[in-house]
């Protein structure tokens, strides 16, 4: 971190009031589960860290896990997260454009050398030497792992950084990877979904601040505290799978009651993440209270699944053709089999003819 | 690919291409067979045919009255879990929405407790079978590796559905692929071992009552 003002000072400066923080660290603990004391521990330690110097890059992506952020629901989490780090680079919101904005980047990676923490979202384009998707002059490649080199940690946010997500999708033809791939020997976390939540994006930068270390983490390097249960597990349809009460079709009477969504192709048993808890627009829905199932967009290859709209328990190949054939080939084999133990019978009928009966 | 992607996908289909290959080639070699021709006088009583077949396929349904006391267990537990098995495949919604998936019909579902009430008590009755296999000297005799396997492949599904269904031991993705790999491993089994027994049976007991009831003889 760079010798910048404290984060208490700037809230202070900006007419935010202790309390205020207080009840933003509170909640920010809740989000993960922490005990009740970490909420005071939390808020003391914001207001004396300084602001954690942040270089965010912005690759093959459409720009919606910048939006979730910046455009997120009261109380303003974006303005909170803004509060907590000191956004050095980023290609969509800052002001300068050009040779400016590259200064920028390598003097905040100069000044904060081995301190700061580099936020990716979109994937990277590997195919070709990554010429499928470059900024002043350089490939993303090139420039992901010029700024990781010096970071103390890599957040990606969003599935395409942390699982290649839209751009990973079959035919992939820019060879997009997620940043784990060409990024070795730092600390990694994944934010994933399509867009991820703000919250989880705040609260694991409130925590690194805090405790100045990694949350903890799942097999795919994501926060459990938002990632550790499935959305079926908090879905408020579960006691309608339970009771095997399910929407058949969109507008039927089950859809319109509120039945589980799971034979319209709802991902939720196998897809991690909070949306049916912190839920989004501030609390207000998510796409299963919107009536859609949910697409799994937190997981890797959510894409590629076989279909939104297929059932979980569903093959997702197109066997008929396959199974026709193979039946085919049986019909073809037993007919033979049979014919050919019919012919041996016929010989068999001939040879006793032919023999002088004893 | 994750294992439930494999599963889901390629595991299923190798799995289904061999079931109809394996079915579709046991039952032509079978039925295209030379038959011999039955050179016997049928009884001036002797039903027709299919009557035979029918009244023989009946009469298999239960033990003859001198048999019954000490078949009364086998036979009943027989039925438990052959109804059950029936019950969980055809009445689970999940089982339902992959016959809709694969030939686009679908039937109402029976309510999810009641069809993990009737998997336990079939897993129940298929463990009662096998320890039976196991500890009557006489089966045991006459049991092969058919018989137990075939029981195995049988039970893993049961198994796999129920901890999928409750989320018990691992994570429900796990599971899933696991009770879709159990169920492909029954798929590909199935024509090659005792479990062909679904179809064969129709054919064995049919074919023994037109035999008996051509000689007048009671079955």
């Amino acid at each position: 971190m760079g010798e910048r003002e404290t984060i208490g000072e700037l809230l202070l400066a900006r007419g935010i009031s202790r309390r205020a923080l207080l009840k933003y660290a509170t909640y920010l603990a809740s989000t993960m589960a922490l005990p009740p004391m970490a909420s005071s521990v939390m808020a003391e330690a914001l207001a004396k860290a300084r602001r954690q110097s942040v270089i965010w890059l912005s690759l093959q992506e459409c720009t919606g896990c910048t939006e979730s952020l910046t455009r997120s629901f009261s109380p303003t989490i974006e303005d909170m997260i803004f509060n907590l780090i000191s956004l050095d680079y980023h290609e969509t919101l800052q002001a300068v454009s050009g040779a400016a904005a590259e200064q920028a980047r390598l003097a905040a990676m100069h000044d904060n050398k081995g301190k700061y923490v580099v936020v990716v979202d979109g994937s990277v384009s590997t195919r070709d030497g990554g010429v499928y998707a470059a900024s002043a002059g350089k490939t993303n490649l090139q420039m992901l792992q010029e700024t990781a080199q010096d970071a103390l940690a890599l957040i990606c946010v969003g599935t395409c950084a942390a699982f290649g997500g839209v751009p990973h999708a079959r035919p992939n033809p820019t060879g997009a990877v997620p940043v784990s791939d060409v990024i070795g020997g730092k600390p990694l976390i994944n934010i994933s979904g399509c867009p991820p939540i703000a919250e989880a994006m705040a609260g694991t930068i409130a925590y690194l601040i805090t405790f100045n270390r990694l949350p903890d983490l799942d097999h795919l390097n994501r926060p459990k505290a938002y990632f550790g249960d499935s959305i079926h597990d908090r879905c408020y349809r579960r006691p309608f799978y339970d009771k095997g009460l399910f929407a058949k079709s969109f507008d039927d009477e089950g859809a319109r009651k509120g039945w589980c969504l799971f034979e319209l192709g709802c991902k939720g048993p196998v897809t991690h993440n909070a949306c049916a808890t912190l839920k989004w627009n501030g609390g207000v829905s998510f796409p299963i209270e919107s009536g859609h199932g949910c697409l799994g967009c937190s997981e890797p290859n959510f894409w590629d699944q076989g279909g939104f709209y297929r059932p979980l328990s569903a093959t997702t190949a197109n066997p008929a053709a396959v199974i026709g054939g193979a039946a085919a080939a049986g019909v073809a084999v037993g007919v033979t089999s049979a014919l050919l133990a019919r012919r041996r019978k016929q010989q068999a009928a001939q040879q006793a003819a032919k023999e002088p009966q004893a | 690919m994750s294992l439930l992607a494999f599963a889901r996908g390629p595991a299923l289909q190798i799995a289904l291409a061999v079931f109809a290959a394996g079915v579709a080639w046991r039952l032509l070699a079978l039925l295209l067979l030379p038959w011999a021709r039955d050179r016997s006088v049928a009884r001036a009583t002797a039903p027709p045919a299919l009557v035979g077949a029918v009244k023989g396929f009946v009469r298999h349904l239960w033990p003859p009255k001198p048999l019954v006391r000490s078949a009364l267990v086998v036979t009943l537990n027989g039925y438990v879990f052959h109804l059950g098995l029936a019950i969980v495949v055809f009445g689970l919604a999940q089982h339902i929405a992959f016959v809709r998936g694969l030939v686009g019909i679908q039937w109402p579902n029976l309510p999810s407790e009641v069809v993990s009430a009737v998997a336990v008590v079939t897993l129940a009755s298929l463990m009662v079978a096998v320890v039976r296999r196991l500890t009557s000297p006489v089966l045991r005799l006459i049991s092969t590796f058919n018989d137990y396997f075939s029981w195995l492949v049988t039970m893993l599904p049961v198994v796999t559905g129920l901890l999928a269904v409750s989320h018990l031991w691992a994570r429900y993705e796990t599971l899933l692929a696991m009770h879709i790999l159990s169920v492909a491993l029954l798929l590909i089994w199935f024509p090659f071992g005792k479990l062909m027994h679904a179809f064969l049976v129709f054919l064995t007991r049919s074919e023994t009552g037109i035999f008996y009831n051509r000689r007048g003889a009671q079955i």
